[in-house]
């Protein structure tokens, strides 16, 4: 009996002492801790990725607090979380424009290998080794590294040999524009489903020995464009998306199927509350609206691209988008 | 024994890790990366020095004066967990950057079985005080030398092409398992 006491004294004076050295040092050593900044962090989605140009969502979440950065530079979060972490440190709010990783290669199993590579399976390594296996020195090695850095499980290697985007899961955060050493992924605004898949600068002749899918700076898509936005520099097209309305007729009109767009064609059509003002046809940068002063217009379906300017231009609202037949 | 003696033996020859098999967890936990690796060991050997000096200070004058020394254990891990949530307000109070770089492993290193370990084998060799904390540096520091060497070989492993099956943690298994072999070699020296 006498054993037990003393144990239980023992143990519990112990106990008890530390317990009170412990409460007495939380006290005296205690860091006072904004609580906005756990309220941020629980905001954030938590992937450190770094897009905010801080090292990790916590570091940001402090900065925010302290007001040493502004709100909206959570990309992955978007204008959703800008606008939470807004309300919490009482800043006017901040839309951030959402963009997508986009792949600028088509080559993949079309690009010729000029040498077999052997070494470690990364593309950084590969890299080292003159430049990639890949005989077009702009192009996509294929060895995943971005696949493989992506916080969000985006990216996956496709049946092309080439890294495919998933639009739902990416968030624009950009881990793996940086990740790729020959600078193949690039941040495209999010709405726009029109990029050019290369960034060759060799010469057209070069490009078209090296691989079957590269653009051969034709500018067939500079003349089709009814807004100006793409052009031809250093031997490949690059599209302007300030100005690109996605219409998608320079990926139609492509002869080496070089620009990726994947929304169906759209046609406009003119309905009877048309009052035969003529912006429209004035506005159609191919004539593909025809008619006379105070009659319904008519569009030709064939000549038309469905960039939509004259659905901007109407003021009737009488001229809608639809499916291309 | 003399002290060099100690050191040596808490380094190499019964090297906490490799030897004894105390403290697997972090050995194949935070073995991934050298910088985390560093800081994992630099805190265990830390807390250790600390533990091995209080423990005796316990055992000496209040479990062997009266007499309760099958409470050993119970009241090592009581003053341990004591002591290491003292570390940690002291090092978020005053050392925040090495707060923040030690992270989760401080706390984590209080149920750690190599402190524990380290405290009782203390006990059963009947150190003193200097002979105990002298222990405490050789055996941390064989602890940071363990985790060390394994994080260099897995960051290396991660770059060499390993058969599937293998890959990840059951080749690290297998290291551990040639590194143990590798410090058998140390035996004879003491």
């Amino acid at each position: 009996m006498n054993s037990i006491l003393l144990a239980g004294i023992i143990g519990g004076v112990s106990s008890f002492a530390i317990g009170i050295v412990l409460a007495y040092f939380a006290k005296k050593f205690a860091v006072h801790i904004d609580p906005k900044i756990k309220e941020i962090a629980s905001l954030l989605p938590q992937v450190n990725c770094g897009a905010c140009g801080f090292a990790n969502c916590e570091t940001y979440a402090t900065a925010v607090a302290s007001g040493k950065a502004e709100a909206g530079r959570c990309v992955p979060g978007g204008s959703d979380v800008a606008k939470k972490i807004s309300a919490i440190i009482g800043a006017e709010s901040v839309a951030i424009e959402k963009k997508l990783a986009r792949v600028i290669c088509a080559g993949g199993k079309d690009c010729k290998d000029s040498f077999v590579y052997g070494g470690i399976k990364t593309c950084k390594a590969a890299v080292l080794v003159d430049g990639g296996q890949k005989s077009c020195q702009y192009g996509c090695l294929g060895f995943g590294d971005c696949t493989r850095i992506c916080p969000f499980d985006a990216i996956h290697m496709g049946d092309k040999g080439l890294p495919v985007v998933d639009d739902k899961k990416c968030t624009g955060c950009g881990k793996c524009v940086e990740e790729c050493p020959l600078l193949v992924l690039e941040l495209v605004p999010a709405p726009k489903k029109t990029w050019v898949m290369c960034k060759s600068k060799d010469s057209p002749a070069e490009t078209r020995t090296n691989c079957s899918s590269g653009c051969i700076a034709c500018r067939m898509c500079e003349k089709v464009c009814p807004v100006d936005a793409v052009h031809v520099n250093d031997n490949f097209a690059k599209i302007d998306y300030s100005k690109c309305i996605d219409c998608g007729e320079c990926a139609r009109k492509c002869p080496v199927k070089v620009i990726h767009h994947d929304i169906p064609k759209m046609v406009a059509s003119i309905s009877d509350s048309c009052i035969g003002c003529t912006i429209c046809a004035k506005n159609c940068p191919v004539g593909a609206i025809t008619g006379e002063l105070k009659k319904k217009h008519m569009v030709d379906a064939a000549k038309c691209v469905g960039c939509g300017i004259c659905v901007t231009k109407c003021p009737k609202k009488a001229i809608v988008l639809k499916k291309a037949k | 024994m003399s002290l060099i003696a100690l050191l040596i033996s808490g380094l190499f020859v019964n090297n906490f890790l490799l030897s004894r098999f105390l403290g697997l967890c972090p050995f194949f936990g935070v073995s991934k990366k050298t910088e985390s690796a560093l800081g994992m060991g630099i805190a265990a050997t830390f807390v250790m020095v600390i533990a091995s000096a209080v423990t005796y200070i316990i055992q000496q004058y209040i479990l062997v004066p009266f007499d309760v020394v099958y409470l050993q254990t119970v009241m090592f891990i009581l003053v341990i967990a004591g002591l290491v949530q003292f570390v940690e307000l002291y090092l978020r109070k005053f050392q925040p950057d090495l707060y923040n770089m030690l992270g989760i492993y401080l706390p984590l290193i209080t149920t750690n079985c190599a402190i524990l370990g380290l405290a009782l084998l203390n006990v059963t060799k009947g150190l003193n005080f200097i002979e105990s904390v002298v222990h405490a540096v050789g055996a941390g520091g064989g602890f940071t030398l363990a985790l060390m060497l394994m994080s260099g070989i897995r960051e290396r492993l991660e770059l060499a092409q390993v058969p599937k099956a293998f890959s990840g943690l059951p080749i690290a298994f297998i290291t551990a398992a040639i590194m143990a072999l590798a410090f058998m070699g140390f035996s004879g020296m003491i």
